[in-house]
C-alpha cells in the first residue's frame, strides 16, 4: 500500500497547520499527522496575541521575523477567509504593556532603548506613555500604574478560529489530516521518509516535524537536537462586564461580549497542566493592582497550557544535515508567527536553502561551550 | 407553563423578585423557584439585549444570571432560595462597582 505525499507534516497545532497550509498553497500534496486530544497542545490554550513589542530583545532576526509576520497578517486573514470562510477576528489596533511602579517603567524603557540599538530591527515605533497618557486610554487604572509602553503594531486574533481556519484552508487545498496518528518512528526510506504511527505507516518525500514539545524526541530520529522545554501559563476568564479595558494589553483583554481574559504567567511545572491555585491568586492580584474595579469580578473559567520554550525563547528551525528533507520547526508565539510560517517559511521548505535562510534560528546556537 | 409535582412538600420560603413577593419551597434553587412562579425572562443579554431564562439548571449555560441581594451575575440555578432574598433580573452586563442603580425596594 503506497500512502505517499510530497510532504508529511507531523503535528496539527498552529505551527504544523500553518506550515501545512503554506505547503498546500504552493501546490504540494500534504499529509498532516496529529496525535489527538491526549497530546500537550499549546495551540488550544493560548492567549491569541499577534504581539510585536519586546519580541527579539537579544536577537534582531527574531524581531524582524515577528514584525514581518505581523505585517503579513492582514492579507493572511483574508487568505484564510477566502480558504474556508473562517473569520479569525484579527484586530491590529496597537497594544500596551502596563507598568506597575517605577522599576517596571524603567525596565520597559530600557528594553526599548536596547532594541533600538540592535542592528536590523527596522522601524521600531514602540514608545513609553506616562500615567496621564495611559489614563486617557484606560480611565480605570489603579494608582500604582506608572505608565505603559505602547506599540501600534500589536494586535490579536481568536486563536481557535485561527487553528480552524488553517485546518479548513489546508484541507480545501487538498491536504489530508489524520487524527489519532501518534508518530512513533521516522525513518529514511529510499529518496524519502517513512513515518510509522499508531494508525499505520505513511510515506513522504519530505517530513516536517512540528509537534510542539514532542519535537524534543521526534527530531532526534532525524539527527537533530531540539532543546524545547514546557513552560506553564494560566489564563483566567471573568464574567461579562461593562467595558473596563478598552485597549489590548499584553496580559489582559476584554472581548466584545464583555468577558475579560487575563494571565501572562510563566512557571516551570514539568509536563503538568494542572491548575495551580496559588498562581491564579498571584495573577489576579496583579490584575487588581492595574484595575482595582476588578476586585469583585467573578472568574467563570480558567485553564493552563504549556508553552513550547527554547533556552533563549526564540524559534528553532532546522533541516537535518544527516537526513536532508527532514525539518524541525518549533517556536513560542505560534499565533504571532503563523502568517510568516504559512507564507514565507513553507515555500523555503519546498525550494531549498532552508538552513541558509534561517541560519539565525539554528539549534547550533545552543552548542557553544559555556565560557570558562 | 411549568408546574410543581403535586407530591412536592416543604417549608414555604418567601423572597422578592423585581420587588414582588414570590413563594417557593425550601430547597428550591432560585432558578427553579422563578420558573415555578412563572417569572418569565430572568435576564437580558449584554450583546443583543434579548430576553433569557434558566436553561440547563446545572451551572453550565449561564442563561440564569440574576442579581441577588445587590450582587450581579449570580447563577440562579446554583443558589438556594432563602427567606427575604432580593432577586432582580440581570440586565445586560453588570455595571461597575460604584455605579449600581438603587434598589427600588
Ligand atoms: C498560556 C499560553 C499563552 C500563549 N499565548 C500566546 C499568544 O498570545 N500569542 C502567541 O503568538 N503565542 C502564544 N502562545 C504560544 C503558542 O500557543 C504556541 O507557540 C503554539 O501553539 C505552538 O504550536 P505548536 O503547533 O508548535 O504546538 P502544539 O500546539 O503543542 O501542537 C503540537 C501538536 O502536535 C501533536 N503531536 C504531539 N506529539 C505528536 C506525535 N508523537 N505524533 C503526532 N502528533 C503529535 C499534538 O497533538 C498537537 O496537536 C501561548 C502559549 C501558552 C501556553
Ligand atoms: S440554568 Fe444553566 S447555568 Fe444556570
Amino acid at each position: 500500500m503506497s500512502d505517499a505525499s510530497e510532504v508529511i507534516v507531523i503535528g496539527g497545532g498552529l505551527v504544523g497547520a500553518a506550515v501545512a497550509y503554506g505547503l498546500a498553497r504552493e501546490g504540494a500534496s500534504v499529509t498532516m499527522l496529529d496525535e489527538g486530544d491526549v497530546a500537550l497542545r499549546a495551540s488550544r490554550g493560548n492567549f491569541g496575541l499577534v504581539w510585536v513589542q519586546g519580541k527579539g530583545d537579544g536577537m534582531h532576526e527574531y524581531a524582524s521575523w515577528t514584525r514581518r509576520s505581523k505585517d503579513l497578517y492582514r492579507s493572511f486573514a483574508d487568505v484564510i477567509r477566502g480558504g474556508d470562510g473562517t473569520d479569525i477576528e484579527l484586530k491590529q489596533d496597537g497594544g500596551l504593556e502596563l507598568c506597575l511602579g517605577e522599576e517596571d517603567f524603567r525596565a520597559n524603557e530600557d528594553e526599548i532603548r536596547r532594541m533600538h540599538n540592535q542592528p536590523g530591527v527596522g522601524e521600531n515605533d514602540r514608545v513609553m506613555l506616562d500615567r496621564a497618557d495611559v489614563l486617557k486610554m484606560l480611565p480605570l487604572i489603579g494608582p500604582e500604574v506608572t505608565g505603559a509602553s505602547y506599540s501600534p503594531h500589536d494586535g490579536h486574533v481568536n486563536p481557535l478560529y485561527l487553528l480552524r481556519g488553517l485546518h479548513g484552508g489546508a484541507q480545501a487545498l487538498g491536504a489530508r489530516y489524520v487524527s489519532g496518528a501518534q508518530v512513533r518512528k521516522i525513518e529514511k526510506d529510499g529518496e524519502g521518509f517513512s513515518v510509522s504511527t499508531k494508525v499505520g505507516a505513511f510515506r513522504g518525500g519530505k517530513v516536517v516535524i512540528a509537534a510542539g514539545l514532542a519535537n524534543k524526541w521526534l527530531a532526534e530520529m532525524v539527527g537533530l537536537s531540539i532543546p524545547v522545554e514546557p513552560n506553564r501559563g494560566h489564563i483566567l476568564i471573568t464574567e461579562r462586564m461593562q467595558p473596563v479595558i478598552p485597549m489590548l494589553l499584553v496580559n489582559a483583554r476584554q472581548t466584545a461580549d464583555g468577558t475579560i481574559n487575563f494571565g501572562n504567567s510563566h512557571e516551570d511545572a514539568g509536563y503538568s497542566t494542572r491548575i495551580n491555585p496559588a498562581k491564579l491568586a498571584e495573577i489576579a492580584r496583579s490584575v487588581i493592582r492595574s484595575f482595582p474595579v476588578l476586585k469583585d469580578a467573578r472568574i467563570v473559567r480558567t485553564w493552563s497550557a504549556l508553552r513550547v520554550m527554547s533556552p533563549d525563547g526564540f524559534p528553532i528551525y532546522r533541516e537535518s544535515e544527516s537526513m536532508p528533507g527532514a525539518f524541525s520547526i518549533s517556536c513560542h508565539s505560534g499565533v504571532t508567527l503563523a502568517a510568516a510560517h504559512a507564507l514565507e517559511l513553507a515555500p523555503v521548505i519546498l525550494r531549498g536553502g532552508f538552513n541558509e535562510r534561517f541560519a539565525a534560528f539554528s539549534p547550533e546556537r545552543f552548542d557553544a561551550a559555556p565560557a570558562a | 407553563m411549568l408546574r410543581r409535582l403535586p407530591e412536592q412538600k416543604g417549608r414555604r420560603v418567601r423572597f422578592l423578585f423585581e420587588g414582588e413577593q414570590v413563594h417557593a419551597l425550601e430547597g428550591d434553587s432560585v432558578a427553579a423557584a422563578l420558573l415555578a412562579a412563572g417569572a418569565g425572562a430572568t435576564r437580558t443579554t449584554p450583546k443583543s439585549g434579548s430576553p433569557r431564562a434558566p436553561y440547563c439548571m446545572m451551572g453550565v449555560c449561564f442563561e440564569c444570571l440574576v442579581e441577588i441581594d445587590g450582587v450581579p451575575n449570580r447563577q440562579a440555578c446554583l443558589i438556594e432560595v432563602r427567606d427575604g432574598m432580593r432577586v432582580r433580573r440581570q440586565r445586560g452586563a453588570p455595571g461597575l462597582p460604584g455605579e449600581a442603580e438603587d434598589d427600588p425596594v
